[in-house]
């Protein structure tokens, strides 16, 4: 593999919810146009990782987050970050999928109209080139002014995708995103992000160690706020050197 | 007959209490049912009777605007035009509501996106206390502050729709509040999630997601209040004038269906023209309030097909 560009770097993060310590020392970068799944059992941290890179659990009261991350080389965490600016960046598709109850086409353009974008043309072809991209076109084309409710979960899902994609971020994050999927919508997602990956870094937390070995370039394996291994994917799942790590994807737990 | 028999035939103790369960809700029900029916029979009649036996063209009973049920008129039908207090009684409804809802959405939104703390533990109790008020007391503060601020300032008596308006906004903006955030609070969270994870701010998300999405359940809630105001008697009746008279501006004495009853059906006997007239008004009440009622189911379910 060619050297790529490193888009984040996180070291040493740390997050307690209240005294609970729920991150004990995470370092982790992330690079370019690749696909880096988090796998781990229920609990280890992963989602709550990946929540740290947009900034989500600020929502939450009572958390503490030190350590360092960057974007870019920019401190996410600094005092004087946009929040909203950063969010534009890193877009995230949550584990259900979650539609405004709108129109596809308002949900897609979304962000878009956040930002002020009013013209007509560019609203337009940021709903035609997101839904290509999404891989959800050709199924909603003619249904564009339909409530996104109508469509069926897999859907609706790629409609989150293609409203993240509109807004042009930088970094995807998928906090398991097919995991309240059938398979077949699953496969169909992860086709679209094995499409999506030359043009975007995409960092996945995932359930499914299958689907972690099918389309990921990197794995990083998590354990009760730990990150035990981080390798390439092959790496992990063919010659893991952590007996931890070994132990979960040959599922003698989690 | 064999026992196993008897036993298959007889009914069991359970199924006895079952039946008995089924018997006592069926009555409970069917109680309330027939007073509701008892009640639209007899304000029926009653009120239908202006118009069969006495002779009142109902088109006139809506559009005339002078409402003197005793006095004959030159073609000798009597003068029962409800007009004053239809308008009386809409002007105050409309009014109040429309001043009403941005406090009650405001509020609304500032007990649960703002500062849903504060809103939970110490507004959510205020509002509360508020929907409990007893009307009289509303009417005694209008009648003792609000209308003489209302004479300071615009001159005449200060009974009219405006403090008619006044009170009843004060009445109905804690029902409406307290649905809006009923409304507000069902908004699912990841909605909220989706829209900041967009790079929305709190105000655009509660803007363009959280009040989109509650919009029927604050639709609810106005009509909801629109109906406690239309069918409110004493607190209106208390400032606004009780003059029978089509009102052309805010401030001169008028009346509503709800403050003429009030006032004339203790003074009237029983089956005369002039009590068949008020129960055409008691009528006309009834029916505005089931209009009300088909109003907030028909919203509540065009808000579940979303």
């Amino acid at each position: 593999m060619s050297e790529k560009a490193t888009v984040i770097t996180s070291s040493d993060v740390h997050l307690f919810y209240g005294k609970f310590e729920a991150l004990k020392g995470i370092n982790l970068d992330f690079k370019e146009h690749e696909i880096t799944a988090l796998i781990g059992p229920s609990g280890c941290g992963k989602s709550t990782y990946l929540r740290c890179l947009n900034r989500m659990n600020d929502l939450i009261d009572d958390v503490t987050i030190t350590g360092n991350i960057a974007l870019r080389g920019d401190n996410i965490y600094a005092p004087t970050e946009d929040i909203v600016q950063l969010r534009k960046q890193v877009g995230m598709v949550f584990q259900q999928p979650n539609p405004f109850p709108f129109s596809i086409y308002e949900n897609v353009v979304y962000g878009l109209r956040l930002a002020g974008v009013k013209d007509r043309t560019v609203l337009d072809e940021a709903v035609e080139s997101s839904l290509k991209a999404a891989a959800i076109w050709d199924e909603v084309k003619d249904k564009l002014n339909e409530s996104a409710l109508s469509l069926s979960g897999g859907q609706q899902q790629r409609v989150c995708i293609a409203r993240v994609l509109a807004v042009k971020p930088d970094v995807i994050l998928l906090d398991e995103p097919t995991s309240a999927l059938d398979p077949i919508s699953s496969t169909q997602i992860e086709n679209m992000l094995l499409e999506l990956r030359d043009q975007y870094t995409i960092i996945l937390v995932t359930h499914n160690m299958h689907q972690a070995s099918r389309i990921s370039d990197r794995t990083a394996f998590f354990l009760q706020g730990n990150l035990i291994e981080f390798d390439e994917t092959k790496k992990i799942f063919l010659n893991p050197s952590q007996k931890e790590t070994e132990d979960y994807i040959t599922g003698r737990f989690g | 007959m064999d026992p196993i028999r008897e036993a298959m035939l007889k009914r069991s103790r359970s199924a006895k209490l079952e039946r008995r369960g089924r018997l006592i809700s069926l009555f409970c029900i069917g109680l309330i049912v027939v007073i509701v029916a008892g009640i639209f029979y007899f304000v029926a009649s009653k009120g239908l009777a202006t118009f069969f036996s006495d002779g009142v063209n109902l088109w006139d009973f809506l559009t005339h605007s002078v409402w003197s049920p005793g006095v004959k008129d030159a073609h000798g039908s009597p003068q029962v035009g409800a007009l004053p207090m239809i308008v009386g009684s809409f002007g105050v409804t409309f009014l109040s509501a429309i001043i009403a809802t941005p406090f009650a959405v405001g509020a609304a939104v500032f007990m649960t996106e703002i500062s849903p703390k504060v809103g939970r533990k110490i507004l959510q109790p205020v509002i509360e206390l508020l929907v409990g008020i007893p009307s009289v007391v509303y009417g005694f503060i209008g009648l003792s502050v609000v209308v003489p601020f209302i004479r300071s300032i615009f001159g005449g008596t200060g009974f009219g729709i405006l403090a008619g308006t006044f009170v009843l906004f004060v009445m109905i903006l804690p029902t409406v509040t307290s649905m809006a955030v009923d409304a507000l609070r069902a908004v699912p969270s990841h909605y909220r999630s989706a829209s900041l994870a967009l790079g929305a701010t709190r105000w655009q998300t509660t803007w363009r997601v959280v009040l989109r999405a509650a919009t029927p359940g604050i639709l609810t809630g106005i009509v909801f209040g629109m109906a406690r105001a239309f069918g409110e008697a004493l607190a209106v009746q208390m400032v606004i004038g009780n003059a029978a008279l089509l009102p052309n501006n805010l401030v001169s004495p008028a009346s509503t269906l709800t403050s003429v009853l009030t006032s004339g059906i203790g003074n009237t006997v029983m089956g005369s023209l002039e009590n068949n007239a008020l129960w055409s008004l008691a009528l006309l009440l009834l029916l505005m309030s089931l209009f009300f009622n088909i109003m907030i189911r028909w919203i509540g379910k065009k808000g579940e097909l979303k």
